[in-house]
């Protein structure tokens, strides 16, 4: 599970830090709020955008951005970890400055901005950047296969089959109507007994808001897979399960979570 | 309704043997349908080639957009349609319910996207010219300037969060006009009755990202360079004579 990590930051103590609330001027004002720490003397804001503190980086994948080629190229990789991962890390930061949340776990900030369905605005940005970490560590080189164990276990339990579940996956996927995720998930309370579920959520959202565990994802936005698929998601969310997918990673995230159930 | 004729100049251009079979399997289906008397949607042809927006939009995605994303919405659509009839006969009310996303997105892509291609054209057909007229007047009286508007459009575009359309609408009621966001493939009447679209931007990534990539600003201050008034400008002197 993706951590934040805490850059070094100058001492407080330094004039030249810019300040400013998140999102001035928009609707933040509804729901939850955070308060807003004094700003600096209006000096500092003489610098601009350009300081400004880092609480959470960017983590790169657990592998080179060409290692998962040819399934999914690193031309993509360059795009969506560089860009657009990188945007929601820079973009969040800066909407976290001088509040609250720079305290926070990015797992809480995105909890706290999920605020029961009526989103704040980090919240976008804190999803999205825990899912991604989430997603990269949910495909490895030489990936797709079969799990084994206590997981393979659990699936044959809960969903009868392996093959089940990749059905209920594959289908979750392809119909996550616009942008969107599909997971398999640990369910620490199933009504059911039933601790493995499939999930879809739209854009930012995922089962943490649930009160789920994450297991294993894949991305269905669509800047996920056009470069490589364009239209054709379904081809994309073959080739994830049969190519990218790391049951090793879904092992070792299940012997988490049934831990902390427990 | 007519079957769409398959072999278009604009569709014979690019036509893999995929593409002719699944434009086949569309017409066989909406044939099919057809025949029983219920009423299908069939692809709109473009008033220009694939390559004609260029280099605002590249051929490439104009033809993935129309053939595959617009074509896959118009057969979904007419196969939830379908579905919905069987249900409503039947009176089986659950499916009837089940049925209504399935309606909403795909009927709601084709809506879209039909409006969509009419707000497109070459720039030696006009693409790109402000709105003379009555509209050009609204547009400076409800946002202060034409800049303001495009500036308006393209913040709301470029804010809009996951997939979705940004619209210049009028309001029929008070006969205004106004900038609203829709997401997924919702229609510009879901965020009011009274509203009819004039003008969509499609921010879907597919609209854009083959060329764009992740600049969605860029794709958004580009698209005005082909954007054509002639259909809003009709719908928005219908509405209010």
């Amino acid at each position: 599970m993706a951590t934040a990590t805490v850059a070094a930051t100058a001492p407080l103590s330094n004039g030249f830090l810019l300040r400013r609330g998140p999102n001035e001027g928009a609707k933040s004002a509804r729901g939850l709020q955070w308060t807003k720490n004094q700003r600096q003397s209006a000096s500092s804001r003489r610098f601009g955008a350009a300081v400004i503190t880092a609480k959470f980086d960017l983590k790169p994948p657990p592998y080179p951005l060409n290692a998962l080629e040819p399934h999914m190229s690193a031309n993509t990789l360059s795009f969506h970890w560089g860009k657009h991962h990188r945007a929601y890390v820079d973009n969040l930061n800066k909407q976290i400055v001088g509040t609250e949340l720079e305290a926070k776990s990015l797992e809480d900030i995105v909890i706290q901005t999920y605020n029961n369905g009526d989103l704040l605005p980090p919240f976008n940005n804190a999803a999205q950047i825990w899912n991604h970490d989430f997603f990269w560590e949910s495909m490895k080189p030489g990936g797709g296969g079969k799990p084994s164990g206590e997981l393979l276990k659990l699936i044959e339990r809960d969903f009868g089959s392996f093959e089940k579940l990749c059905e209920e996956l594959r289908a979750a996927a392809a119909t996550q109507f616009g942008s969107g995720w599909a997971w398999l998930a640990f369910n620490p309370r199933p009504s059911d007994g039933k601790e493995l579920l499939v999930v879809k959520s739209p854009n930012a959202v995922n089962p943490l808001v649930l009160g789920y565990i994450p297991l294993l994802t894949i991305d269905v936005w669509e800047h996920a897979y056009y470069l490589d698929y364009q239209n054709r998601r379904p081809d994309y969310i073959s080739i994830f399960m049969e190519k990218l997918v790391s049951w090793d990673a879904v092992g070792a995230k299940l012997e988490v979570a049934k831990a902390q159930a427990a | 309704m007519a079957l769409r004729a398959i072999a278009s100049r604009k569709t014979l251009a690019a036509l893999g043997s995929g593409l002719r079979a699944q434009a086949r399997l569309a017409t066989t289906a909406a044939a099919a349908a057809a025949s029983r008397g219920l009423v299908t949607f069939s692809l709109p042809d473009l008033p220009y080639d694939y390559g004609a927006l260029e280099p605002a939009v590249s051929a490439e995605i104009m033809q993935l957009h129309h053939q595959k994303h617009h074509q896959s919405y118009v057969t979904n659509y007419n196969k939830a349609l379908e579905q919905l009839e069987d249900a409503v006969a039947r009176d089986d009310a659950p499916a009837v319910v089940k049925l209504q996303s399935a309606i909403k997105f795909n009927g709601g892509g084709h809506i879209n996207h039909s409006i969509f291609w009419k707000n497109l054209a070459p720039i030696h057909e006009g693409g790109g010219e402000p709105p003379k007229g009555s509209l050009g007047w609204a547009i400076d009286a409800d946002f202060g300037s034409w800049e303001a508007f495009v500036q308006k459009m393209n913040a709301e575009g470029a804010a809009l969060q996951g997939s979705g359309w940004v619209w210049l609408g009028l309001d029929k009621e008070f006969k205004k006009l106004v900038v609203e966001t829709t997401a997924n493939q919702d229609p510009l009447v879901t965020k009011g009755a009274n509203l009819v679209p004039l003008i969509g931007i499609d921010v879907w990534e597919h609209a854009y990202y083959l060329q764009y990539k992740n600049a969605k600003p860029d794709y958004l201050k580009n698209i005005w360079k082909v954007i054509d008034w002639k259909y809003a400008s009709e719908v928005y002197e219908k509405e209010c004579r």
